[in-house]
């Protein structure tokens, strides 16, 4: 019921847009530079540099979409969160398994057959640091390589022929309690990977290493001395609140920095016109935001860094002192729009979305701007100008009440006095909860629609906050926690986000977090997948169910699509329920405790009724 | 020599009221001196409530709640359920606590002393039901949690095995 009545909201957004097509053509026109020529290949995780999730193939349509079956499948033989996003390079699919991070590459001119197999053997003893299960987000190729990292802080490099590792580099230390979960990315030749750990108290830092020889060029710390951060003469962030001198120190107590998280755990993107990377920076350690006064810095915030020093160029904190777990690492998605000029955007108190004048403002002085879209684990959709870091607009995308917005004058996010956790005191109704509005389940962003699809969660939590005590390699948070569904809605959406407008267009309830990526096409079809086990297609303009198939376990994987040696378009998606919000299954976790799974699983209780383990790759096709 | 330095020891152990650490410390010499005591060792720390409310104090202190939550586990496995991967038994747990285990649980060898890791013990067996309920902790002192342990059914151990893919020796 629900659902229909959100459809009937969007059909009447789309009559209004239909009636403001000609306005709207030349104002929400959009978009971005096309991403490079549709060559049906799917080489990285996000797809292209800009993290987009977009494939320009087109024939699987709005029309044909329900006659999709399955072409063939592919067990992974490990049981655990298939998070990994299987990916494609000319006739061979590579996709890495969880722990124990074994990379397939499958040849598709053959129903899948095994080319050749890698087994890394990580570590046993990374399974006991790995925060949210032991999962793994997927391998990259680049010039005839393939590259991922391993649970136990390894960064593999195979040659994409026949598998033979050319290079192993160890860049962590499980005894610390760091682990590596994150997909690396390749830039000029260097690898760009980061660390896990924010549970544990580790030090973040985002480490590039070469491509030929597998030695660190540059790491990045994300907190500490400017000199360890990569801080220097060229760092110009757009808020006063991020300049001055050794700020990674300074806003923390004395030596706090040292294990103070802030890891890198998400999505890079990269402007190669700008030449700068962008990636979030994770929670700071502990959890319990008062055994750490000060803003924090670098965590929960946004870095642009050039690739080829690592030098930052500008920083934006979504979270100074970050009160509920709330990450920075979401996806910063690269696009140009056509919104309005900085002056209209930032006269406007956010949360503010439904003004006229602002609409009125739009249409008079709209101008093609470079910017990130970021859906944050704050529940915040934002905008951001990537050039400089000014946060042009940041509207929620579920119910918040662990904040209030975001003064644009400041780019500081005002948080919810009632809401600040205090030891001994138990907080009810945070929200979003620890997980977030969305968690590392990364969005797509079409052209065709100039609209961001966001799979996400909709979770409140009571918060405890307690002592911490640091013993390395143990968990260091401080916090119990207790998940619910957040103002009593369903736990999932899956909706459709006019960054221009600055609101939802489309919404598909779901009764589990949507806990998987999603995909957009030019046959104006998105995919995604859910914790039962479902994978569906969607019309991307309306939010119309097209298709759906129930694989054999919860989906958490990063669906992608692909022309094959036969020229058809195929859609692959990893099943096997886990991660964060899967560890119930996925671990076997006991669900009489609500504190389980760091306060998952009290949102999770009936997941175990409707799905089991699995790790199962299918492949899709028309007949 | 131990065995005997630690049966003079038992004697003095029967001392209701609560047990100073030079007391502990001695039921942990007995036990490591000879598995033929543990049951012994068993009954008097699942039958000390003083000892199993240091335990849960120190279960939050030392980061096992991080892994294990109240219970329910996380990162590692749960301990309120009736399986056991490395043993119910309390000399097994103990070992797991001060050796750690293949598979992610780190050693505590050097960071909790011997004294507290008994009671650590005797808390994690209470979760299950496997430790006597009339001595068991009748509540959470935090936001509520699990039922506490002295509601829990008793339960019956079982041994599990981890599956094959999770199984990584070097």
């Amino acid at each position: 019921m629900h659902y229909i009545g959100l459809m009937h909201v969007s059909l009447l957004v789309l009559r209004i847009l239909t009636r403001a097509s000609l306005l709207l053509a030349l104002l929400a026109s959009a978009a971005t530079a096309q991403p490079s020529a549709e060559d049906g290949q799917w080489t990285m995780p996000a797809k292209n540099f800009q993290n987009t999730r977009y494939s320009a193939l087109d024939q699987i349509k709005i029309d044909n979409a329900k006659n999709l079956r399955v072409a063939w499948t592919f067990s992974t033989g490990v049981n655990r969160g298939q998070e990994a996003a299987p990916i494609v390079v000319g006739d061979t699919m590579f996709l890495v398994t969880p722990y124990p991070n074994i990379l397939y590459a499958l040849d598709l001119k053959n129903k899948g057959a095994v080319k050749w197999k890698f087994e890394p053997q990580p570590a046993a003893a990374a399974q006991g640091v790995a925060c949210c299960d032991v999962v793994n987000r997927g391998c990259v190729f680049d010039k005839g390589k393939i590259f991922f990292n391993t649970l136990d802080d390894n960064v593999c490099a195979l040659d994409a022929a026949t598998g033979k590792s050319l290079w192993k580099t160890k860049v962590g230390e499980i005894n610390r309690g760091e682990t590596m979960t994150m997909v690396p990315l390749v830039v000029h030749d260097k690898v760009l990977v980061g660390n896990s750990g924010g549970e544990f108290g580790v030090r973040g830092w985002l480490t590039a290493l070469d491509t030929n020889s597998g030695q660190i060029v540059w790491r990045a710390y994300s907190t500490g001395p400017d000199s360890d951060c990569l801080i220097g003469p060229e760092f110009k962030p757009f808020y006063e609140s991020e300049r001055g001198k050794d700020l990674g120190v300074k806003t923390w107590p004395p030596e706090r920095w040292q294990i103070g998280g802030g890891t890198v755990w998400g999505w890079i993107s990269y402007d190669a016109g700008a030449n700068l990377i962008f990636y979030g920076t994770g929670n700071p350690a502990p959890w319990n935001p008062e055994l750490r006064p000060g803003d924090n810095k670098w965590t929960c915030g946004v870095f642009a860094r050039n690739p080829d020093t690592g030098q930052a160029q500008w920083f934006y904190q979504w979270n100074p002192h970050d009160e509920f777990a709330h990450d920075g690492v979401s996806e910063n998605i690269i696009v140009d729009l056509s919104i309005g000029g900085s002056a209209v955007a930032s006269a406007v108190p956010s949360g503010n979305n439904n003004s006229d004048a602002l609409r009125t403002a739009h249409t008079t002085a709209s101008a093609m701007r470079k910017v990130l879209i970021s859906a944050q684990r704050n529940g915040y959709v934002y905008v951001l100008d990537r050039l400089t870091g000014q946060v042009l607009s940041a509207d929620p995308f579920i119910r918040i009440t662990a904040s209030k917005g975001v003064d644009l004058k400041t780019g500081r996010i005002i948080n919810n006095e009632e809401k600040t956790p205090q030891i001994g005191k138990v907080i009810r109704d945070v929200a979003p909860a620890s997980a977030g509005g969305k968690d590392w389940q990364p969005c797509a962003w079409s052209p065709r629609t100039n609209l961001l699809y966001i799979p996400h969660q909709n979770l409140a939590m009571d918060y405890e906050a307690v002592e911490a005590s640091y013993i390395e390699g143990t968990p260091y948070l401080g916090a119990n926690i207790k998940m619910y569904a957040n103002g009593g809605g369903k736990r999932g959406e899956y909706c459709a986000w006019d960054s221009v407008r600055r609101k939802k267009v489309w919404a598909i309830p779901e009764e589990f977090p949507v806990w998987s990526g999603t995909l957009a096409t030019a046959g104006d079809v998105t995919f995604y997948g859910t914790m039962e086990g479902f994978f569906k297609a969607v019309n991307a303009r309306t939010g119309e169910p097209l298709w759906q198939f129930k694989t054999e376990s919860g989906i958490v994987g990063q669906p992608t699509t692909f022309l094959g040696p036969d020229g058809r378009q195929y859609v692959a998606v990893l099943s096997g329920v886990g991660g964060w919000a899967g560890a119930v299954v996925s671990a076997d976790l006991d669900t009489r405790d609500p504190t389980a799974a760091l306060g998952f699983a009290n949102a999770m209780k009936d997941l175990p009724q409707v799905t089991a383990k699995g790790g199962t790759l299918y492949v899709f096709a028309l007949p | 020599m131990l065995m005997l330095m630690s049966c003079k020891r038992e004697e003095r152990a029967l001392v209701t009221q609560s047990p100073s650490l030079e007391m502990q410390r001695s039921r942990y010499e007995v036990n490591v001196a000879s598995n033929g005591e543990s049951a012994r060792i068993k009954t008097w720390f699942d039958r000390n409530s003083w000892s199993m409310a240091q335990g849960k104090q120190l279960y939050d202190a030392y980061n096992c709640v991080g892994c294990h939550a109240h219970g329910g586990g996380g990162m590692g496995p749960p301990l309120m359920d009736e399986k056991w991967i490395y043993g119910s038994e309390p000399q097994q747990i103990y070992g797991s606590i001060v050796y750690g285990r293949p598979n992610g649980m780190p050693s505590f060898h050097g960071k909790i002393p011997d004294s507290q890791v008994w009671p650590i013990v005797a808390y994690v067996r209470s979760m299950s039901g496997l430790a006597d309920q009339s001595a068991a902790n009748p509540r959470d002192d935090h936001m509520k949690g699990p039922l506490p342990p002295s509601s829990v059914p008793e339960s019956t151990p079982h041994e599990v095995s981890l599956p094959e893919s999770a199984e990584q020796p070097r």
